[in-house]
């Protein structure tokens, strides 16, 4: 335990409806407009917060459960992540699993309130959240099994931060592989283009927004932070594992972090504002792609 | 230098997971193409120690054979047969990029029991080569329009590339084979235009030449 690991954790909750804005800010530029502002994610917290909640009858305490639970998870598995320079609040061998088993329950407690409406309209997203993240988890999983194989720790406080130049010189074509197989990854579990589109609602091809259209009020507030963070984490997962540069001063290698975090989030933009979304059938192949980049870049390692 | 040499050589297998993973044939011919023009610059880096006119030569004759010579003429038989994309190869396209894995991997295991007469440049370069070797076996069987199996079969002969430019400076004659391969590929390619010319079945799926056993 170390307790300077609450101020990364912190900073986080209070950043990452920011790191959204800046990727709704880089979409607006390419599309031409002048965009939302920046703190577009915050105001429409703020504003879900102050309404009530309407819960259907058909409903049980499972759908209650989730929008406190679910960001919970997230938020834990936050605590678990070093993140520029900071420690991470926990760490002991083998919590990368842990990580992993967090965000998979809260991707668990989301499904089981979008099946508890009743709806055969969440029914369908939670079918599809359910089989895409069976081909995501075991990719991430693989990703950083070549982390933990190349950094040589079993936590993920020494995988963050242990890829250094001389990993890249030694082990660069794998590494790159992983992270090709991580934005992926990212894109995916987030409901991003090309897999799903953050701002579709109503149309047939959604998959994770589907999946909370019954969620109102201080719930659906909570719901988006759960997101937020959601990609925060894994951003901050991405981030921290690749780059390349640590100096040991936090000051300078919280900077750089936060660099990195505006980078990866014009990125985001970029790829969301240049490709389009991909047929839902074609989704499975695109996540077995990044799981097979995983598969090679671990074979190479473990060579 | 070194790590510029596995980059390629990374890329190279990724382009093979790509024409795996890939329906449209134009898709897939732009990245045989590509895949043409990295191993001429495997050819040239991999051999940078010892660079001769032989060497350059080599390099330069493959990219511009296999980079821009064969999408050309395998555009235009596209355009000849009208087709657009594979439809329902024998192995769908999610097992294709399975099974390309599954060679890479069987092919690291095998290169690192392969007596070689010579070390090539970079440990991964053998292994790439059999994989590559491999996808384009797998290709060839797996695919029902003959377009997509002469694409299987430049694969194909670009492994056997692969494995030569690895030790080009020690064993001409492998890349006098390799070159004699590359005109018998421009032919096979040449052949596919006549077989379409001499079509009987509007359509270039494999499948249906069963019906000229009547």
């Amino acid at each position: 335990m170390s307790p300077a690991g609450l101020v990364p954790a912190g900073g986080a909750v209070l950043l990452a409806p920011l790191f959204l804005g800046i990727i709704h800010r880089t979409k607006a530029l390419f599309a031409g407009r002048s965009g939302p502002p920046f703190l577009q994610v915050y105001f429409d917290g703020i504003k879900l917060v102050r309404k009530g909640v309407v819960y259907s009858g058909t409903t049980s305490w499972v759908f209650r459960l989730a929008p406190i639970a679910a960001p919970a998870s997230t938020l834990t598995a936050l605590l678990l992540l070093p993140q520029g320079g900071f420690p991470a609040l926990v760490s002991f061998p083998g919590d990368f699993v842990l990580f992993v088993f967090l965000l998979g329950t809260a991707r668990f407690l989301t499904v089981l309130s979008a099946l508890d409406t009743g709806s055969s309209f969440e029914g369908m997203g939670a079918s599809r959240e359910a089989a895409f993240s069976a081909l995501a988890e075991p990719a991430l999983l693989l990703c950083l099994a070549v982390a933990v194989r190349e950094s040589g720790h079993l936590s993920l406080s020494g995988i963050v931060g242990g890829m250094t130049g001389a990993e890249w010189q030694r082990a660069g074509p794998a590494l790159a592989l992983t992270a090709v197989s991580l934005l992926a990854i990212l894109l995916a579990e987030n409901a991003r283009i090309p897999v799903d589109d953050p701002n579709t609602h109503l149309e047939l091809t959604m998959i994770h927004e589907v999946m909370v259209l019954d969620h109102g009020g201080p719930d659906l507030g909570l719901i988006l932070l759960g997101q937020a963070l959601k990609l925060w984490v894994m951003g901050a997962l991405v981030v921290g594992m690749f780059l390349p540069g640590h100096t040991g001063s936090p000051w300078l290698d919280g900077s750089l972090f936060l660099a990195g975090m505006l980078g990866l989030a014009v990125v985001i933009g970029i790829v969301e504002s240049t490709i389009a979304r991909l047929k839902m059938t074609r989704v499975p192949q695109f996540l077995v792609g990044a799981g097979a980049f995983a598969v090679m870049a671990l074979a190479l390692v473990m060579r | 230098m070194h790590t510029l040499l596995d980059a390629l050589v990374v890329l190279l297998v990724f382009t093979n997971l790509r024409i795996l993973g890939l329906s449209r044939i134009n898709a897939s011919i732009r990245t045989v193409a590509a895949q043409g023009v990295l191993l001429g610059l495997v050819a040239a880096i991999a051999n940078a120690g010892h660079l001769s006119p032989r060497i350059i030569l080599i390099a330069v004759v493959g990219i511009a054979v296999k980079g821009v010579a064969f999408p050309l003429m395998l555009f235009r038989a596209l355009r000849a047969v009208k087709i657009r994309s594979e439809v329902e190869p024998f192995v769908g396209y999610i097992p294709s990029v399975l099974a390309g894995v599954a060679a890479f991997l069987i092919s690291l295991a095998v290169a690192a029991r392969l007596p070689l007469p010579v070390r090539p440049a970079s440990d991964l370069l053998v292994p790439t080569a059999l994989s590559t070797l491999f996808v384009g076996l797998f290709l060839i069987v797996s695919r029902k329009k003959a377009l997509s199996q002469a694409l299987g079969f430049l694969v194909f002969e670009n492994g056997i590339y692969a494995f030569g430019v690895g030790i080009a400076y020690e064993a001409p004659t492998m890349i006098e084979l390799g070159i004699l391969l590359d005109v018998f590929v421009a032919v096979f390619v040449m052949g596919i235009i006549v077989f379409h010319i001499a079509r009987e079945f509007d359509s270039i799926d494999t499948t249906r030449l069963a019906a000229l056993k009547e």
